[in-house]
């Protein structure tokens, strides 16, 4: 199996966790979603670094954010397919 | 399944400690002194020293003796001396734990100061550690380990990989009929309802949302601002960690898939209920959280990390874990289980929780883990308010 470029939880995730170091924008990657197995490309907008986000579909401000299938917050502004997305420009609902 | 037993010790009691300790604990802090005197001199003891015990009361001198009295009566502790400043307390703690058969003896440094106190000390503390070093391990059912689970410096792999692992080992081992613990009650801030549904009964499923809700009224009390400087912390954001809910999904990726908790336990209460899956309300830090579930009689701890907590207990051996290739190689020497190829797609979350339940076996008969070796042994106690 290939060594995937970012990994996805759940199929209709809004993000992936990039599990390479020192991803460069321009830079195509593949991505591994876990739950069904599949493998899908994508281009990063971004240089994003290890362990961190990338945006899989066009996130508008104030769209809700999902991982593990789960709402984990909110777009506090608009973020392009590839981007990288942190805490920058995703917020808690909470607290 | 060729893990189906390991190596302790069967205390009095019936319980399985994976160390065996002669621990020399103190009732409060300003007998600290006297009980590093009797271990700086007899070779084989720890003491515990910690922050509290003077001018509690209510539930958080409840708290207290729970959380000493539990520490004592661990099945890794073969024996206690106890020293207090005065004889009350002193017995109080030592009548806790002689519940359990094992030795133990108490003393207090009032009416003859600190020094005779450790020259008695020390008498006592001998003939334990040459009672202890004489039992021998035995061999004991896998479904007898009492294993207890918190995560630190998590990042996003912790989500992808090592919670998964530790919540395979729990799918596995609960089914096994394994005794185990999870807490955290403010990290679980956006996954409450999942958290809830997970509850084998309504009575505990109402449980964990009483404590959620009273852990948050709490924070809401205190906060000064988004308490974005410390959920997710310092470390998770430079892991990639974004917000509180993404942290919550993957914290709570320990308890796997199927297991169901039976009960919700307050902070160092003991299961009640027999084997299975517990609750426990906790705070998310580790220092703390850890002394409070080896309290409720956990003997050995898994910890997933993805930046590198370095995070040890005194009587619960802690495991460590990473799914993050980097800290497995920039900070070795204090990761217990690699299964960071479970991001390059050569490894399963089924594969790393056999690896687990491997390396779990391993230090429950008697391998160190990397903290023991580095002496990691913190030990904050949890205070609910302030002292009188």
């Amino acid at each position: 199996m290939e060594e995937p470029g970012f990994i996805v939880h759940h199929k209709g995730d809004s993000l992936g966790v990039v599990v390479v170091e020192d991803v460069k924008a321009g830079q195509k990657l593949k991505g591994w979603i876990m739950d069904t197995n599949e493998t899908i490309e994508l281009t990063a907008a971004s240089d994003i670094p290890l362990g961190h986000k990338v945006a899989l579909s066009a996130l508008k401000k104030g769209d809700t954010v999902l991982k593990y299938g789960n709402d984990v917050g909110r777009a506090v502004e608009d973020i392009g397919v590839g981007g990288y997305v942190h805490f920058h420009n995703i917020k808690s609902k909470r607290w | 399944m060729t893990h189906d037993h390991f190596f302790g010790y069967r205390r009095a009691n019936g319980r399985a400690g994976i160390r065996n300790y002669v621990l020399i604990l103190p009732v409060d802090d300003i007998s600290n002194a006297a009980c590093e005197g009797v271990a700086n001199n007899v070779f084989g003891t720890m003491a515990l020293p910690h922050s509290y015990g003077r001018l509690q009361y209510g539930e958080d001198l409840d708290l207290h003796f729970r959380t000493i009295i539990g520490c004592g009566a661990n099945p890794n502790v073969a024996a206690v001396l106890v020293i207090g400043i005065e004889p009350g307390w002193t017995q109080r703690v030592v009548d806790g734990i002689a519940a359990t058969g094992k030795p133990v003896q108490g003393l207090h440094i009032e009416g003859k100061g600190e020094l005779a106190t450790i020259a008695e000390g020390c008498r006592v503390a001998q003939e334990f550690v040459q009672y202890a070093t004489e039992l021998q391990r035995e061999r004991i059912g896998i479904e007898e380990l009492w294993v207890a689970t918190k995560c630190g410096e998590s990042d996003t792999t912790s989500g992808i990989a090592s919670c998964p692992a530790v919540g395979n080992l729990i799918d596995k081992l609960d089914a096994r009929g394994i005794t185990s613990c999870f807490g955290e009650t403010t990290e679980i801030t956006g996954g409450e309802k999942l958290c809830a549904s997970r509850a084998a009964n309504p009575e505990a499923a109402a449980k964990f949302m009483k404590v959620f809700q009273a852990y948050q009224d709490e924070v809401m009390r205190f906060k000064v601002d988004d308490l974005s400087d410390s959920q997710p912390s310092k470390g998770n954001k430079a892991g990639g960690l974004s917000t509180i809910e993404e942290k919550a999904f993957g914290n709570l990726q320990k308890i796997g898939e199927k297991a169901m908790y039976i009960d919700v336990l307050a902070p160092a209460q003991a299961p009640t209920k027999g084997p299975g899956l517990y609750f426990m309300d906790t705070s998310s830090a580790a220092a703390e959280c850890l002394p409070l579930q080896a309290a409720a009689g956990f003997v050995l701890h898994l910890f997933p990390t993805g930046q590198g907590n370095v995070v040890g207990n005194p009587i619960m051996p802690t495991l460590k874990l990473t799914a993050n290739p980097r800290t497995a190689r920039v900070m070795k020497e204090h990761i217990d289980l690699d299964v960071s190829d479970v991001l390059k797609r050569k490894m399963t979350i089924g594969e790393a929780g056999d690896a687990l339940i491997d390396m779990s076996v391993r230090i429950s008969n008697g391998r160190l883990t990397t903290a023991e070796t580095l002496r990691h042994r913190e030990f904050a106690m949890t205070k609910l308010y302030r002292s009188a």
